[in-house]
């Protein structure tokens, strides 16, 4: 407001010479002012004084600046300029008010003038006084008389844990827990048992035998690893593309099959689409379409468990795009506040149907959010088992000892398709998915980390994957062949009791499939 | 227009005060506003089951914004009384995440309409679970608040919600009138193992019912899914609910100066409809008139009437007389916002044309 008062007193200034394309600038600075501003600055002017009071201790004259100033901004096409106005003018603030005027003239060119770089993240006390700090709901500030913005992104990005390079070796001090054999072994069987059976669902789908199909290509390892290092006990809302932890805690190749064909042995009476597995017993979830609802739901749900005193947290995945819902910023920020022990691994695989990262967020990833909301995070290599073992292992502990909620970020790539729905050659290269698939794969990688230990061998290798082969070849045959749920699955279950009006449908719908039983299929029992 | 209020009551504790308009020293009645109704509903399912929990915004310090939840911050504490951000998504996912391990919320929307913000955690996850477990999560929530128009708020402000939750399967939604109502309606929500939305109305928590003794019970609750007879009648059943079924009893009143004997229905609960009471009814006076507060088309009155025809057509001797709010966004001016809701005026016509005693206004449209 202030600036406006300037504006009304000493026009003059608008008009002083500008070095390029100053008569167009003029001509438009002039025009907007006297049309636009000029109604504005005049009922402002009243309460003018008050405000010029208040701004001259805050720290951002240039947003208000820029709003007022700049209905076009396709016209001033230094957009970042403002901040960089601010490095120049920090030193004195009220020279700022003085050369009001200048400011508009010099935003014009911002592009031509290297910018000073923005202050990163962590403020440094030389400069302020440290017996100057105000109180305001939230704590006491500090205070300090230069106009500092939080830079939008560092130079250097968050790093990332691994623990083996690409060869399966472990980097010198690297630090991570300690493996057993037994659970070693565990994890690369069921990594390979989670490849073949994605490979072998997916070609079913095409083959026509089961109508939808998601993989985890690609994410194996923190399929696989973490439900390695969380215990039984720990609730699981899956978002849909970790069936692996499913596997972990015992879930058979038949009861997959019996999912993904509906049949009467599905758990699930067949209500759900395929890869919306579910399991009571296994503390998992049942998986929901709509993305990202099971963020809050975790946050309840491990606020339950924090009431029962349970030494068990609830864990709740998401991916990438996932972050970009409402309910990411309400699941987590509601889980600090209410200092809930949810553990939110986000998958960040890099695509999400055909959007990539670049379109999805201009953060430095998912880590970083974590901090606005107070939340302890962490940047893993998702296709590093041993990282992502010892890494969910450890945040587990914090986030069942502290009772507070932590956010794992685990990188890695999604090798197949979004879905049987989806042709992901359709939006990125042929030679970026190859890659990943052969050179980056968790599994290969792991392997020969396992197999220099002595673990493992080629030919059983090979004996795990023909059996695992037949094994579910099997479990589809057996599946394709199996009933499906009976009629009366479909009324029970909507309420905790059969409603009256559903009693009266079904009574309906059975007298008439006896006066038309032709009509009725023959794989439904009655 | 109450959520720009964001003021924390004073850190006095505040004592619960159960303010009764008038006291009836009869044994058998006594008063009670649909807010203490509420509230006592509230404390007595609190006190008996330690797995419910309430959770909105503002129930706590500031004891409620319609102070529904007044004094139960201090007694439960803020574990079972949470106060929350602002995020209607945020707490239903929470509280529907709650209900899937087995706790009891019930989550206060400050109006319905802001319910919408939260209506995927409503409808795909806490009214389809159940279904899509297989039976194996159950969903045992209430979500509540005012639903309906209250007076001069606006458009954003005044809609009301029942036909769009009634249509859900999954989903029970009660809609209470009285004092009675509202206190034995909402402890069987809390008590049911399903999802439950508990429309109330803003305007009637001020307004006092005489309860029996028999109300005031701890064990007493209401069964879902039978309506109730406000008032017997012969010649032409009204049907309504919430703030409508007082308008209607009104309109009784005027119709029986005029010879007309009309049965008021208190419908009680949207889902499951009370289909049997509705058409016994209709079978005794042979005329139909629905009243409700919300949008007309798909509304409660349709389905009503759609059922009527479908199991007593053959009883009715006129066509069912269908009032709903018009078919705008609530506008704020006072006359204009009177004229876009129901009064007693039209209730009394509408039933007239139903019993052939007057002509339609709108012969010619």
């Amino acid at each position: 407001m202030h600036l406006i008062c300037h504006y009304i007193h000493e026009p003059l200034y608008m008009f002083s010479p500008i070095t390029h394309t100053h008569t167009q600038h003029k001509h438009l600075v002039s025009n907007l002012f006297w049309k636009r501003f000029f109604p504005m600055s005049i009922c402002r002017l009243a309460r003018s004084r008050t405000i010029t009071r208040f701004l001259k201790t805050k720290i951002c004259p240039f947003e208000i600046h820029e709003r007022l100033i700049t209905p076009n901004y396709s016209f001033f096409h230094a957009c970042s300029s403002y901040k960089t106005l601010a490095g120049n003018f920090t030193r004195k603030p009220h020279e700022l008010w003085d050369k009001t005027a200048n400011i508009l003239a010099f935003r014009r060119f911002e592009s031509a003038r290297a910018g000073e770089q923005a202050e990163a993240v962590s403020y440094t006390d030389d400069d302020e006084d440290e017996n100057q700090s105000i109180d305001f709901p939230g704590g006491r500030v500090t205070f300090t008389p230069q106009i500092k913005f939080i830079s939008e992104s560092t130079d250097k990005r968050v790093p990332c844990y691994r623990v083996l390079d690409d060869d399966g070796y472990p980097f010198a001090g690297s630090r991570s827990e300690q493996v057993d054999k037994e659970t070693a072994l565990k994890m690369y069987k069921s990594m390979v048992t989670l490849q073949i059976m994605d490979h072998i669902f997916y070609e079913a789908q095409r083959q026509g035998r089961i109508s939808f199909y998601m993989t985890s290509m690609g994410e194996e390892a923190i399929n696989i690893a973490t439900a390695a290092a969380l215990s039984p006990d720990d609730i699981i809302l899956p978002q849909y593309r970790e069936p692996g932890i499913l596997l972990w805690r015992g879930f058979t190749i038949e009861e997959f099959a019996n999912q993904l064909f509906g049949t009467k042995n599905d758990a699930g009476k067949g209500r759900q689409m395929p890869v919306h597995y579910g399991s009571k017993k296994h503390n998992f979830v049942t998986v929901s379409s709509p993305i990202a609802t099971q963020l809050p739901q975790a946050a309840g749900i491990a606020y339950s468990l924090k009431m029962d005193n349970k030494e068990a947290c609830a864990v709740a995945f998401t991916g990438d795009g996932g972050t970009s819902e409402g309910d990411f910023h309400a699941g987590l920020n509601f889980a600090a506040v209410m200092e809930a022990p949810v553990l939110f691994i986000c998958r960040n695989n890099g695509w999400a149907i055909s959007t990539p990262i670049s379109d999805q967020f201009r953060s430095d990833g998912v880590v970083v959010k974590g901090q606005a909301y107070g939340i302890r995070s962490i940047r893993i290599d998702g296709n590093d088992t041993l990282a992502v073992y010892s890494a969910i292992r450890a945040a587990r502990e914090m986030v069942i000892r502290e009772q507070k909620p932590i956010l794992v970020e685990a990188l890695t790539y999604r090798v197949g398709h979004h879905s049987t729905s989806d042709d992901s050659t359709k939006y990125r290269p042929l030679n970026e998915i190859e890659y990943w698939k052969t050179a980056r794969n968790p599994l290969g990688r792991y392997r020969k980390w396992v197999q220099r230990n002595g673990w493992w061998t080629d030919e059983e290798e090979t004996e795990l994957r023909g059996s695992i082969r037949k094994q579910v070849m099997n479990a589809i045959q057996v599946a394709d062949k199996t009933e499906k749920p009976s009629l009366k699955e479909l009324f029970t279950d909507v309420y905790d009791r059969l409603p009256l009006n559903l009693h009266e449908q079904e009574k309906s719908l059975r007298e008439t499939i006896k006066r038309h039983e032709q009509d009725f299929p023959a794989d439904v029992p009655l | 227009m109450l959520k720009i209020l964001r003021q924390k009551a004073a850190a006095a504790p505040l004592l619960r005060t159960v303010v009764l308009s008038s006291r009836n020293y009869s044994a058998s009645a006594k008063e009670m506003t649909v807010r203490e109704a509420l509230n006592s509903a509230l404390d007595e399912e609190m006190s008996a089951d330690h797995r419910v929990f309430l959770m909105g915004e503002e129930v706590g310090e500031y004891q409620g914004a319609y102070k529904v939840t007044q004094g139960l911050l201090q007694k439960y504490g803020p574990e079972r009384v949470v106060d929350t951000p602002i995020t209607e998504a945020g707490f239903t996912g929470i509280g529907v995440g709650a209900a899937y391990y087995g706790l009891r919320p019930v989550v206060e929307f400050m109006t319905f309409n802001f319910a919408m913000q939260a209506i995927d955690n409503i409808i795909n996850s806490a009214a389809k679970t159940n279904y899509m477990s297989s039976g194996n999560i159950s969903v045992p929530i209430v979500f509540r608040g005012p639903n309906g128009a209250a007076a001069g708020v606006g458009a954003q402000h005044s809609q009301c919600y029942a036909a769009w939750y009634g249509a859900i399967p999954g989903l029970k939604v009660l809609t209470p009138y009285s004092s009675e109502d509202a206190h034995g309606l909402l402890k069987a929500a809390i008590r049911d193992p399903d999802p439950v939305v508990f429309l109330e109305n803003e305007l009637l928590y001020g307004e006092s019912f005489p309860v029996s003794e028999e109300v005031l019970d701890a064990g007493f609750s209401t069964p879902i899914g039978k309506a109730k007879i406000e008032k017997e009648g012969k010649d032409v059943s009204i049907v309504a609910f919430s703030k409508m079924v007082g308008f209607s009893l009104k309109a009784a009143e005027i119709l029986a100066k005029d010879g007309i004997d009309a049965e008021v229905i208190n419908l009680r609960s949207i889902r499951p409809l009370d289909r049997s009471m509705i058409n016994a009814s209709v079978r005794k006076t042979n005329r139909l008139v629905t009243v409700e507060e919300g949008f007309p088309q798909h509304g409660v009155g349709a389905e009503i009437c759609a059922l009527i025809v479908e199991d007593s057509f053959d009883y009715l001797d006129a066509p069912v007389e269908r009032i709903a709010g018009a078919d705008v966004p609530m506008p704020y001016a006072a006359n204009l916002e009177r004229m876009a809701l129901p009064q007693v005026e039209d209730i009394v016509r509408a039933t007239k044309r139903a019993c052939y005693r007057s002509i339609p206004m709108s012969a010619s449209t």
